[in-house]
């Protein structure tokens, strides 16, 4: 599958307060609501100006904090395609798998706010169609992949009606 | 083969030797929720069909971050949490009860348990020889219903504790210092294991403190060896049966050491906005703060509010400077009231609040205004943690907090000792 958009850039260290952040505590039965003010601590503007598909593009660490799973469902719920790091916080990174979020680590250093890119996740590689540079990301653990391909934890325990990671 | 703590408790939870990197499918002892995260878990469990509880006994559902509740949605997100119990036999913890971390230790978590929590400072419990891990709602829901999750076994980074701490240096200067030298993705992936002399003299409250920041390294958990301390701390609670002896074996393999001699440090903060930004006191010293806040699953122990009473006693907030202090949990609150530290608290100008998160996470009780500072002995200074990301948070222990609300800037405990 290759995800196309735009990049919008962020910094290191983006925390689970940053995306969706203690404020907005009590939206967190209202997840819609919540993905209105997602990473508005990071960047205002974000939430009202992304279009669907577009991606988060962030320096090292991304997601630390805490173990709140409404982080990476507010990302997708906003329509994110998926979030690319030089690297992930753990929890965070799980959790994005679990709720069926791509996440990929690779160098994020040459991608700028705005530029357009192609990213492959059978490939492994990502496209920056304004620079014409491709970097490849690390591959996923096998384990991820499989839940990732069956659409995140709950998808993969409809399916098996038990974990089946063998 | 000779295997780290954490290698021990997932190998007899699987009933093999296991190695760093692999995955295994693991029996789970103890599955926790808070008001935060619970919510979400119990939507899942009735999109998967699974509302129940696996081993209700150690099902525990907190309500912690928002108690009592400031407002009708989250008064709403307790009552599914209060529904799920009653309906599953899932134990509840009330309003009055604590924060869950504090209330693991006390009543739940045991040496050699899997613990998941939908919390990521669920590592708390690893002081007890816990393999004890923060989760997403999901997971932690999955393995409320089933009994099970799945875990990568991660690489140990070992912490030795030498040296003594100098007056006014305590076990959350070391772990502030410790963070700020190995950076907050420094442990990303790994579990910590805290040994060496120190750390086998250190209190339960110090092992607390050290745990339940380890997750501010990125670490999966934070672990102590269980010895005689950790067997007289459970039997304190009236838990003696569930004490065993836990030690890594010698010669286990680790990703790394690192060394501390606490006899060399400081009093420390870390300055907005990220832990691992920390300063000596002394560089910080003579800021101006707004608001301290003494409390939290990392320092509202009762050991830390006698160390707080200990500055404050007989002496008066500064008047420029709130001061709130909130015990962590029931117990805490009762023997603080026993021996007379909330009056302490009270007359110095502090509000004393009930036990609870209070204003850690920004939900209400002390969320800070446009520009004010605040010294927090909690574990994270995020911008926008206290519910303002125009504020400004600095983390310390409870001495550097007490000795700051006295002096209305940021000011070193050993001043007042
Ligand atoms: S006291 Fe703070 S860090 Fe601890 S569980 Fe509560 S909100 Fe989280």
């Amino acid at each position: 599958m290759v995800l196309k958009g735009k990049a919008w850039k962020f910094g290191d260290n983006v925390s689970t307060d940053h995306i969706a952040p203690g404020r907005y505590f009590h939206l967190r039965t209202n997840l819609p609501e919540l993905a209105k003010h997602v990473l508005e601590d990071a960047n205002p503007d974000f939430a009202s100006r992304m279009q669907t598909g577009d991606f988060i593009v962030a320096g090292r660490n991304f997601g630390l904090g805490s173990s709140r799973e409404h982080a990476p469902r507010i990302i997708r719920l906003a329509g994110a395609g998926a979030v690319l790091a030089q690297s992930f916080a753990r929890i965070f990174f799980r959790n994005s798998i679990n709720v069926g979020l791509p996440v990929l680590e690779l160098d994020t250093s040459g991608i700028r706010q705005g530029d357009k890119l192609e990213v492959d996740l059978d490939g492994g590689v990502v496209k920056n169609t304004s620079t014409g540079k491709t970097t490849a990301f690390q591959p996923l653990p096998p384990v991820m992949v499989k839940i990732l391909a069956d659409g995140g934890i709950v998808e993969h325990f409809k399916k098996y009606g038990d974990f089946n990671l063998g | 083969m000779a295997s780290t703590l954490s290698e021990k408790i997932i190998a007899s939870h699987v009933g093999r030797e296991v190695r760093p990197g692999e995955i295994v499918v693991t029996a789970v002892d103890v599955a926790a929720l808070q008001d935060g995260t619970g919510p979400l878990a119990l939507m899942q469990l009735e999109e998967l069909n699974l509302v129940r509880a696996y081993n209700p006994a150690r099902t525990v559902l907190f309500i912690d971050h928002a108690a009592p509740s400031p407002r009708k949605e989250l008064s709403n997100a307790h009552i599914s949490l209060r529904r799920f119990a009653a309906e599953t036999g899932a134990v509840l913890s009330e309003i009055n009860e604590g924060v869950c971390h504090q209330r693991l230790v006390e009543s739940f978590a045991s040496p050699g348990d899997i613990l998941i929590g939908a919390d990521s400072h669920s590592c708390t419990s690893g002081a007890l020889a816990a393999f004890a891990t923060g989760m997403g709602s999901t997971d932690v829901a999955i393995g409320i219903a089933t009994g099970r999750t799945w875990l990568k076994v991660p690489e140990t980074l070992r912490v030795v504790l030498k040296g003594g701490f100098s007056p006014g240096v305590f076990a959350k200067d070391l772990m502030l210092h410790l963070i700020g030298e190995i950076g907050s993705d420094g442990a990303t992936y790994m579990a910590l294991e805290f040994t060496g002399p120190l750390a086998a003299e250190m209190t339960m409250a110090e092992r607390f403190t050290l745990a339940n920041m380890a997750v501010e390294a990125g670490a999966k958990t934070g672990l102590f060896a269980a010895d005689e301390t950790t067997q007289k701390f459970l039997s304190a609670q009236g838990r003696a049966g569930d004490y065993r002896s836990l030690d890594p074996d010698e010669g286990a393999g680790y990703a790394r050491t690192f060394e501390i001699d606490a006899s060399a440090l400081e009093p420390v903060v870390s300055a907005p906005h990220t832990v691992d930004n920390t300063q000596t006191v002394s560089e910080a010293a003579g800021k101006k703060v707004d608001q301290v806040f003494i409390g939290t699953c990392t320092n509202g122990r009762i050991e830390d509010l006698r160390i707080a009473g200990g500055v404050l006693k007989g002496r008066r907030r500064h008047p420029q400077t709130r001061l709130i202090i909130t015990p962590a949990s029931r117990s805490v609150y009762l023997q603080a009231a026993r021996e007379g530290l909330l009056e302490a608290f009270v007359e110095a100008g502090a509000t004393v609040t009930g036990p609870g998160c209070g204003a850690c996470v920004g939900v209400h009780g002390g969320v800070l205004g446009d520009g004010e500072v605040c010294v927090a002995t909690q574990n994270r200074n995020f911008k926008g943690r206290m519910g303002n990301p125009e504020a400004f948070i600095y983390l310390a222990s409870p001495a550097t907090a007490a000795a700051t609300a006295v002096k209305g800037e940021i000011a070193d405990p050993r001043e007042f000792m």
